[in-house]
């Protein structure tokens, strides 16, 4: 009688394939998160955690609540009027939704980098030390080595430090895409936050951010919402689905895009419906 | 309509090919044992002949593969299919070639009466047969009900093998004289035996493309 013998690799996998989380590791936990922009729900109960020095992507069609989500993580939600929470968001520990929770003090852990490059209208370097100097460092010869130490984090300080003192308005897209990457570092952040951060970049810039990142997470945590199903794939260690405002599945990448549970994210990423 | 309409199309194409491959390796296997039975020389050499359809098959299946690959950088069940098809392709491929080795015997063989009648042989023929055609068709269907039937026929095939082999080696000891067609219809058992296994391995990656992991059928 032959026997269906799984191969030992197949057992390994199924046995890692759990969130690897214990309490000191996680960054934020997400629990039972609804939100309301006026009647709409936006987000219905997500239930999310997020482990440190890894990449978390977060795909999902357009309107499934993606970007929602990762503005609850800085609270940039609340800029928006008539935004209703629910539920709660633990930072390393501490709910980030509750009143007593200073933003300005989550912003300073939390760095965020946008679709669209969005340098300040100043010197590059001016650009990087901007975030330090609000914070009150005034030392030169600090911010000097803030401003060098951020660059080259970003992976863009030997392109640009012989022209800090140029306008950053005169870096390509992706340069400048890395400039707020670099001012993002300056404040020495515990996460980052990327929403579509190389949609608006061609593929080589595309590349260089990818590749930045897999550097980035041996010392942040970064969230990334990407359009782009083969980015996740390669970037990201964990990443959630989401659908009409609810998170389908949330699982290691590679089981994600090798072997999903739920249907509805396999027909996703397969392109057979979004 | 499906978003992906031409991926779909392509996806077809690649199942349509290897669904000849089959066919024509099934042919090609049928004949083998049609000319082994009937002595027919100029059969095996025909066969021998044709078998570089089956070469050109297999890349043709492995190009559109690889363009898969980089034109639509498939993942999940897409992924897993194309991979499958990949290795289930130099499978067939290599069944087929057992046909032509079969040929080749049946040409060493010649015109020499059969030592004895062949019927283990015609029994091992007709099950690894079957495995291919159920195999292909778990593969077509996403079937693993009949990959594992696949692999449940193997063993049939192995005992009828340790059997046939067991009869040749004390026929040689006692008959010398029948070593050079007795080692050739050694070397058929062997081939059918291998092919079967190539079978179970289509079973195998039938497995994996629906459940996303790999398993072990040959054990």
């Amino acid at each position: 009688m032959a026997k269906t013998m799984e191969t030992s690799q197949s057992q390994t996998e199924r046995q890692t394939n759990g969130t690897g989380s214990n309490e000191k590791n996680i960054v934020y936990k997400t629990k039972e998160l609804n939100l309301w922009y006026g009647d709409n729900q936006a987000l219905k109960n997500i239930n999310l955690e997020i482990i440190e020095n890894e990449v978390t992507a977060i795909i999902g069609p357009s309107g499934c609540g993606k970007s929602t989500y990762i503005k609850t993580l800085n609270r940039m939600i609340e800029l928006i009027p008539g935004v209703r929470t629910a539920g709660e968001i633990s930072y390393r520990g501490r709910n980030i939704l509750d009143k007593s929770y200073e933003v300005e003090e989550l912003r300073t852990k939390v760095g965020m980098v946008f679709q669209k490059p969005n340098p300040f209208p100043k010197s590059i370097y001016e650009n990087v030390v901007y975030g330090p100097r609000i914070h009150g460092i005034r030392d030169k010869k600090i911010l000097n080595e803030i401003a060098e130490k951020s660059l080259r984090g970003a992976a863009i300080w030997d392109e640009v430090k012989d022209r800090l003192n140029q306008n950053a308005y005169g870096l390509s897209g992706g340069q400048q895409q890395r400039l707020c990457i670099a001012r993002c570092l300056a404040i020495e952040p515990d996460v980052i936050l990327m929403d579509e951060p190389t949609s608006a970049l061609d593929p080589i810039s595309t590349l260089k951010v990818e590749e930045l990142m897999q550097e980035l997470k041996k010392s942040y945590s970064i969230i990334i919402v990407t359009h782009n199903m083969q980015q996740a794939a390669r970037i990201s260690d964990k990443t959630a689905f989401f659908l009409n405002g609810e998170v389908v599945e949330f699982t290691k990448t590679t089981k994600m895009f090798s072997k999903p549970d739920d249907q509805r994210t396999e027909d996703y990423i397969t392109g057979r419906f979004g | 309509m499906p978003i992906r309409e031409k991926f779909e199309d392509d996806l077809n194409k690649l199942q349509n090919r290897l669904l000849e491959l089959g066919e024509f390796t099934n042919h090609a296997l049928a004949r083998a044992m049609e000319a082994l039975e009937t002595q027919n020389v100029e059969l095996a050499l025909e066969i021998m002949d044709d078998d570089t359809k089956a070469d050109i098959l297999e890349e043709e299946i492995n190009d559109i593969s690889i363009w898969l690959i980089a034109k639509q950088q498939p993942v999940a069940i897409d992924l897993r299919r194309i991979i499958a098809a990949i290795k289930i392709a130099t499978d067939v491929e290599r069944i087929a070639d057992f046909a032509v080795n079969i040929a080749k015997s049946t040409i060493r063989i010649g015109t020499d009466p059969h030592v004895q009648p062949l019927d283990n042989i015609k029994q091992m023929h007709s099950i690894m047969m079957e495995m291919l055609r159920l195999s292909l068709e778990a593969f077509n269907e996403d079937d693993i009900e009949k990959a594992k039937q696949v692999a449940d026929m193997d063993d049939q095939v192995d005992d009828l093998y340790g059997q046939t082999i067991r009869s040749f080696l004390s026929m040689n000891q006692s008959n010398p004289e029948l070593l050079p067609q007795v080692t050739q219809l050694s070397f058929v058992c062997r081939f059918l035996e291998r092919a079967a296994d190539h079978c179970t391995n289509i079973a195998e990656s039938v497995y994996y493309l629906v459940k996303g992991r790999r398993y072990d059928l040959n054990s």
